[in-house]
């Protein structure tokens, strides 16, 4: 807790992941989707959004490694309203941007909480990487890492930071499954062997409510953390 | 003064945003005046002896404790350039951030409450220095060597120069930057008694005209 007057000094906590504002109100939950190229965060985002929208007040950072492509896909989709759609540019290093220098996010991240007022929700979602990145815990509050099918079913039993450690796994595109001789047992049995008792779950946003359980997951931390109970 | 403090502020890693910005590398590779070892330290060289030296005056001044408002101004008169200022002001702020988490002062908050939206990043680079213990030569030294590493560090991303080659460079440069540092320290230090007006204000057309381009790009490894 901080001492400051937020008069004298309103700024003065912003570097961080407090999660308060000045005003002593909780601020919105910033949750990272992260991830390799083309396993369908930019999708998993756009279904969040439709799924969320009428119930909460969500807001969209991008990573976009050389292009303002996804932001423009969310705007293009108009998943939600352009304001309500930041594009961060990463210099070539996605995983920086999201780990070892976040100072752009959190800039993107509080503009975008000083433009909307009572925002619920922050999605933050990174460049297309690789299996080592994750999300400082000083620019979000949880994190999902999305895999999908068509990368070989041997992903989960690779591991690396964000298969094992990231708060919910996603293992998207089970419809492809079986076109790219995926084995989805396989995929379950090495993600709960690398992840213990964190949560996995397995989608395919072509189906109708594909995006439920991530929806409802999504639901369900931001309940704990409004009610104070997420660390 | 500390040297140590003097490595944590000009490290590459110092989480201020630098890594996103190729300080107009991109556009003058894209431009095909950038394409080896030799042309990326003349590029180099050209932008520490104009900008680099500019802003190495504003750090070193704000490192003497004059006023970070009236320093604020007088980058804002050598930046005409709309987009390389709007980049100046958001680096600035983030380097705002980085420098109230490691070195917090009454300086750094009273400065972040009065522009709220960012100083020019020398200006705030400066500031930061004074609150690490620095002095002004040594807030001279890392504007300057950040004016020139982040270039380096772009063109070997955007050319796949060979980083040994980069970074000799740099080394090559080492004279120069020294040089730069103590010029700029030497006026900084007359700011107290004849104000801003004394501080270089040496500019690159080029850069200045490229960064404008660049900001319009629809497609960019760089954000400048």
């Amino acid at each position: 807790m901080h001492l400051d007057h937020p008069v004298t000094a309103p700024q003065r906590h912003t570097y961080g992941a407090e999660p308060f504002h000045a005003d002593g109100s909780r601020r919105a939950l910033r949750v990272g989707l992260g991830g390799p190229v083309g396993s369908g965060k930019t999708a998993t985002v756009a279904a969040l959004c439709r799924a969320l929208r009428t119930q909460l007040s969500i807001a969209v950072v991008t990573n976009d490694i050389y292009t303002r492509e996804d932001a423009a896909f969310l705007r293009r989709e108009a998943v939600l309203p352009p304001e309500r759609i930041t594009a961060v540019e990463t210099g070539a290093c996605p995983h920086t941007a999201i780990r070892d220098d976040i100072s752009a996010n959190l800039e993107a991240v509080e503009q975008l909480e000083e433009s909307l007022p009572a925002l619920d929700l922050i999605l933050v979602e990174s460049g297309g990487d690789n299996l080592t990145a994750t999300f400082s815990r000083g620019l979000v509050d949880t994190q999902i890492f999305v895999i999908d099918v068509s990368s070989g079913d041997d992903i989960p039993r690779k591991g690396g930071p964000g298969i094992t450690t990231a708060d919910l796994l996603i293992v998207n595109k089970t419809d492809l499954a079986p076109y790219v001789g995926a084995d989805l047992n396989t995929m379950a049995t090495d993600a709960h062997k690398q992840r213990g008792d964190l949560p996995v779950v397995f989608t395919s946003l072509t189906a109708p409510d594909g995006i439920g359980q991530v929806a409802a997951w999504i639901t369900g931390r931001l309940t704990a953390w409004q009610a104070g109970a997420t660390s | 003064m500390s040297r140590a403090a003097l490595l944590v502020l000009a490290d590459g890693r110092f989480p201020a945003g630098g890594h996103a910005h190729s300080g107009g590398v991109e556009a003058a590779v894209a431009a095909g005046t950038v394409r080896d070892p030799a042309s990326l330290e003349a590029f180099c060289r050209g932008r520490l002896h104009t900008t680099g030296l500019t802003g190495a005056g504003l750090a070193a001044a704000a490192a003497t404790g004059y006023d970070a408002l009236a320093l604020d101004e007088a980058a804002d008169a050598r930046t005409p350039a709309p987009a390389l200022r709007r980049v100046a002001r958001r680096l600035g702020r983030q380097m705002m951030r980085a420098a109230r988490a490691t070195w917090p002062s009454d300086g750094l908050d009273r400065l972040a409450h009065d522009r709220p939206q960012g100083a020019h990043q020398p200006v705030v680079l400066g500031a930061a220095a004074r609150s690490a213990g620095l002095a002004p030569l040594e807030a001279a030294h890392a504007a300057a060597y950040e004016g020139v590493g982040g270039p380096a560090t772009a063109a070997v991303r955007l050319l796949s120069l060979d980083p040994f080659h980069a970074t000799a460079v740099l080394a090559r440069l080492a004279g120069d930057l020294d040089h730069i540092a103590d010029r700029a320290a030497s006026a900084a230090a007359r700011v107290a008694a004849e104000g801003t007006g004394v501080l270089p204000a040496a500019s690159a057309p080029l850069l200045d005209l490229a960064a404008e381009q660049h900001a319009a790009w629809p497609v960019r490894l760089f954000a400048s």
